[in-house]
């Protein structure tokens, strides 16, 4: 019992000490307008306007664009010399491992919570706004990758934003302003989103699945953060790829179940359609008055595709860098489908549940808020499914922890000039953040776990309008060498 | 003009007796031989992005790796005296045999006995068994 006083005061105290710095890196990074009377954060319009930006500027390519990206990731462009290489399926997949996750899962239930069964069309919609800038950001993240003498590849925004800026403005400085205050937040959402997030989320459904407010490990959050840390130490400092492994091939296959697990639900309250889709669009449109309305709706489901999506944050410009390709724009094309999947897809499918199943007007909803809302409604059709979204969540958590350490450590890199030792200092900070992430509620965490990511996209998108130009030329011109044949398909044998 | 002989090697034992057998029967019948090494890969694989970086470097390894240790002892058994094509490339064991075969107008198959257990095989098929029923030419299974 002291055991428990004590460590519920460990859990207490972390909280304590972080709060007060949560919610003043959040009142920077949210700094809010009021609009009809709901705040709406500078920050979530930075991010949708860089999505309607790229969507006109570069012609409606993510809707003209993915049938060609279908053609990429089957390997119809790939040569067979290439074979052995990376290829653009294993980009976008690895991509994707790092996007999915409790984004889409605990993402959609604060999002509906807050903004009602409304906010989903705006997800929707911000999802398919950010698949241009996605395309952009991973245009640029191939076109000025870095190819090591050891034959080693890795790019981002760090390498486009410093080398892209200075070519476009003659600005060397500029580019490396830029570079640099990328890397600095990219540490902090490595730390924030792809960490506390995903550790917060993991732990609150661990407890869930335990017996929820009667769990024995309530007030030992911290030590399941523990676990976690040693377990993501042993992969990113102890080099053990075994583990890495295991969760790279436990993910698609989890996110294969969470998928037809959600049919099943929506296929067994078939009747409740129509009215659910009524409940969403009559969100959407602003006449539901009690979640804030149209701008409410709105702003909440622009703010966590966003975040689930990270489309325009640069980070998906890391992971799709090192493909095996000759066409920079061949990946920007394959990149269109990541928001699509993650957002249009796997989000909408959250919502979908959340909204039919009734689960999210239970009164107790916004108390339970995240992960444990989405857990609640698969509950309703499959009521073993909460021990089988548990699995999930820990393995979405880890890989996205594990992607994230590594993007972290691409832009520790950047900073400290590839030095080992700095790196090796980033993993031990990320290894500790896991238990801080788990042992905090879930309020300061996504108030800092957002704040950083959202950071991130200051940097990134003011890159992407400078390199805007160049984007276009190289994105126009690779689809008019595909349409005049200039680059072909591959001979089917 | 006489056949042409394509032999999958892996680097084991019934795989060069696989090759010696070629590169009798290319000898007797004035034919050539085709070896060919498959490093299993697929396009399709989930990986990290770790991986993803250093992968031109893995490649680059594997594919000097196989040469040195699979292909060059594979080519001292065939000798100088019948024409011989190193080939050494990343993919699905069968379907890229399947696919040489064609390209280099392939009369005949061989490929050593795996000899893997029998749970394995009930996993992951063998490359034998699978060539037999997809091959356009006689496969012959040296054990």
């Amino acid at each position: 019992m002291t055991d428990m006083i004590l460590a519920q005061s460990i859990d207490d105290r972390i909280g304590d000490a972080l709060s007060p710095i949560s919610d003043a890196i959040a009142s920077v990074v949210f700094f809010s307008i009021p609009v009809a009377g709901v705040d709406l954060p500078l920050i979530v319009l930075w991010l949708v306007a860089a999505g309607a930006f790229f969507t006109f500027y570069l012609g409606f390519l993510n809707l003209r664009g993915p049938s060609h990206a279908i053609d990429l990731v089957r390997g119809r462009y790939t040569s067979p010399d290439d074979a052995g290489e990376v290829t653009h399926f294993q980009a976008l997949a690895t991509a994707v491992s790092g996007t999915v996750g409790l984004g889409n899962i605990a993402g959609v239930a604060v999002a509906i919570t807050l903004g009602g069964p409304g906010a989903t069309v705006w997800m929707i919609l911000a999802g398919f706004l950010g698949m241009s800038a996605k395309m952009a950001e991973c245009t640029l993240g191939v076109k000025y990758r870095r190819e090591r003498a050891d034959g080693s590849i890795s790019g981002g925004p760090m390498y486009y934003l410093e080398k892209g800026v200075a070519e476009v403005t003659g600005r060397v400085r500029a580019g490396k302003v830029l570079a640099i205050l990328f890397s600095i937040s990219a540490i902090g959402g490595a730390i924030g989103a792809g960490n506390m997030f995903q550790a917060n989320q993991a732990t609150a459904q661990i407890i869930a699945v335990t017996g929820g407010a009667d769990s024995p490990i309530v007030s030992l959050r911290w030590i399941v953060g523990l676990v976690f840390a040693v377990i993501v130490g042993l992969v990113i400092i102890g080099g053990i790829k075994s583990i890495a492994k295991v969760t790279e091939k436990l993910v698609p296959l989890m996110a294969a179940i969470y998928l037809l697990a959600g049919v099943i639900v929506v296929v067994s309250n078939l009747p409740a359609v129509p009215a659910a889709f009524g409940e969403i669009f009559a969100g959407a449109f602003g006449f539901d008055s009690a979640t804030g309305g149209l701008i409410g709706a709105l702003i909440v489901g622009f703010q966590r595709a966003a975040f689930s999506n990270e489309a325009g944050i640069g980070s998906a410009a890391i992971a799709h860098a090192p493909v095996k390709t000759n066409h920079p724009s061949s990946e920007g094309h394959v990149a269109l489908l990541e928001p699509f999947f993650d957002t249009i897809i796997v989000c909408t499918m959250t919502a979908l549940i959340i909204v039919i199943t009734g689960a999210y007007s239970d009164p107790a909803a916004s108390e339970l808020g995240g992960v444990a809302l989405t857990s609640a409604a698969f509950a309703t059709v499959i009521p073993w499914f909460p021990n089988v979204l548990a699995i999930a969540v820990v393995a979405f958590a880890f890989s996205t922890m594990l992607t994230w350490s590594y993007y972290g450590m691409k832009a520790t890199g950047y900073i400290f000039n590839d030095s080992e030792t700095a790196e090796t200092v980033f993993k031990v900070i990320f290894c500790i953040f896991v238990v801080i992430g788990a042992s905090l509620s879930l309020g300061p965490v996504i108030g800092i776990s957002d704040s950083m990511l959202f950071l991130m996209a200051i940097p990134n998108v003011l890159g992407l309008y400078i390199m805007a130009r160049m984007i276009k030329k190289e994105i126009t011109g690779y689809r008019a060498d595909v349409a005049d044949g200039t680059i072909t398909k591959v001979a089917q044998l | 003009m006489g056949i042409v002989v394509l032999v999958g090697i892996d680097g084991s034992d019934a795989g060069r007796r696989a090759v010696a057998f070629a590169r009798d029967r290319a000898k007797a019948l004035n034919g050539e031989v085709v070896l060919a090494h498959i490093i299993p890969w697929s396009p399709y694989s989930f990986t990290t992005p770790e991986e993803n970086e250093e992968r031109p470097k893995r490649r680059a390894a594997e594919l000097a790796a196989a040469e040195e240790q699979v292909m060059k002892p594979a080519m001292d058994i065939v000798g100088d005296a019948v024409k011989c094509t190193p080939i050494v490339k990343h993919g699905d064991r069968v379907e890229l045999l399947i696919q040489l075969a064609r390209e280099h107008d392939v009369n005949h198959i061989l490929v050593g006995r795996t000899g893997e257990s029998r749970l394995r095989n009930a996993f992951f098929g063998n490359v034998p068994a699978h060539l037999i029923q997809v091959a356009d030419v006689p496969v012959t299974v040296v054990p």
